[in-house]
């Protein structure tokens, strides 16, 4: 296998430069599947037979729930990709996911929320679902916390990462808590290598909104990746010539 | 792979399975406690305790729900196809319960066996259709009853 692009995206300065070129296509990209998405959900996608209109959250809830568990996902593999090569972009990358985790974590909750009141008839329950995606929401502000409270940053990105690891664990419960256990929040409608239990209608906007968020993520966290490096980099001198030729 | 690198990412792993293991042995431990509802055979087994403030969920039995004429009070049966219990309830139903629905009641069992909820919940499954669709399937399901009937 070729690992020659994994190196180059290891490289401070080679990220820098990728970051400001694929940066902000990918952020307009990403807005425009949105706006697709929500125009074609919000406007076109028929209502649901039992939910009505109130189905209509879903796009939002379930890119925000996704990108709360994909986000958590790449959090851990770049925690242990800094734990075991000691690769420094990864602590960096770390620590400009995590808030945007947080966010999407809280998104999926708030949505879950409103859409639980006319639905089932409650804001909240404490099953298995919304449980684990209150613990995954609980475990992004700690690696947040903890990333930020230390002086020395190698200690902070170290104990960090440690949790960012070891909270993996928490994804398999999240993904078949529905199935594990007796709980409210229904099963999950798409399964690979099954047909949806949803008309295209729906489930197309559903795929812009998501592709959207994806892009609209990948693209904030290059942003934040950017700042974090210009922070931790401030003494090389490729960034001396960065800050130089946008002007400063 | 460099030595220190591999043994790193052994011991990270063997951590992993190990706390892994042991989160899925509390789950395990904890299941009745994690499990949202009681299902109806559950209950018919006795495993459900009496006079303590428990749910219960299951499909509403088609044709089982009878309303007060003059209150709220409601009564109706759900089923997970093996065994029914019996549900009365005085209040508010979600917009969503109906005759098929699945539902998730929370309330005690009396000593008849019988639920007294304080509130009803209604489960959406992972189906999502368009009215017309579900219309359409309807009058299918109607059309076919007639037909053998």
């Amino acid at each position: 296998m070729n690992w020659t692009w994994f190196h180059k995206f290891g490289s401070p300065k080679w990220f820098f430069q990728w970051a400001d070129k694929w940066g902000k296509l990918i952020f307009y990209i990403g807005i425009a599947l949105f706006l697709v998405g929500l125009v074609l959900g919000l406007g076109f996608a028929p209502e649901d037979y039992q939910q009505g209109n109130s189905v209509r959250i879903i796009y939002i809830h379930v890119p925000a729930a996704m990108l709360a568990q994909s986000c958590y996902l790449a959090l851990g593999v770049a925690g242990i990709v800094f734990m075991v090569w000691q690769m420094k972009m990864a602590p960096i990358f770390m620590k400009a996911m995590a808030p945007i985790g947080a966010v999407m974590a809280f998104l999926a909750l708030m949505s879950g929320a409103i859409w639980g009141k006319p639905t089932w008839g409650t804001w909240w329950v404490w099953d298995a679902r919304l449980t684990s995606v209150l613990i995954l929401f609980l475990m992004y502000l700690g690696i947040v916390a903890i990333q930020n409270s230390f002086d020395d940053t190698k200690l902070a990105d170290k104990a960090a990462a440690i949790i960012a690891i070891i909270g993996l664990i928490n994804l398999p419960i999240i993904k078949y808590s529905v199935e594990w256990w007796n709980s409210l929040h229904q099963p999950a409608t798409f399964v690979i290598g099954e047909k949806p239990s949803m008309p295209s209608e729906m489930w197309v906007p559903l795929l812009f909104s998501v592709l959207g968020f994806y892009c609209i993520v990948t693209a904030l966290v290059c942003w934040r990746m950017q700042t974090e490096l210009l922070i931790r980099e401030r003494r090389a001198s490729w960034v001396k010539k960065e800050v130089t030729k946008h002007g400063v | 792979m460099h030595p220190v690198r591999r043994k790193r990412l052994v011991a990270l792993f063997s951590i992993l399975i190990i706390l892994g293991l042991a989160v899925g042995l509390i789950l395990y431990a904890l299941q009745q406690n994690i499990n949202l509802f009681y299902g109806p055979t559950q209950v018919a087994q006795g495993e459900a305790p009496q006079n303590i403030t428990i749910r219960v969920g299951g499909m509403v039995v088609e044709n089982s729900v009878q309303r007060d004429q003059t209150s709220l009070a409601v009564r109706f049966e759900v089923t997970d196809f093996v065994h029914n219990i019996a549900i009365e309830y005085d209040g508010i139903l979600p917009d969503l319960f109906r005759e098929g629905q699945g539902i998730v009641a929370q309330g005690k069992l009396n000593e008849n066996g019988i639920f007294i909820a304080q509130e009803v919940l209604a489960k959406h499954d992972e189906k999502y259709m368009s009215p017309e669709v579900s219309e359409a399937l309807e009058s299918a399901k109607s059309y076919s009853t007639t037909l053998v009937e």
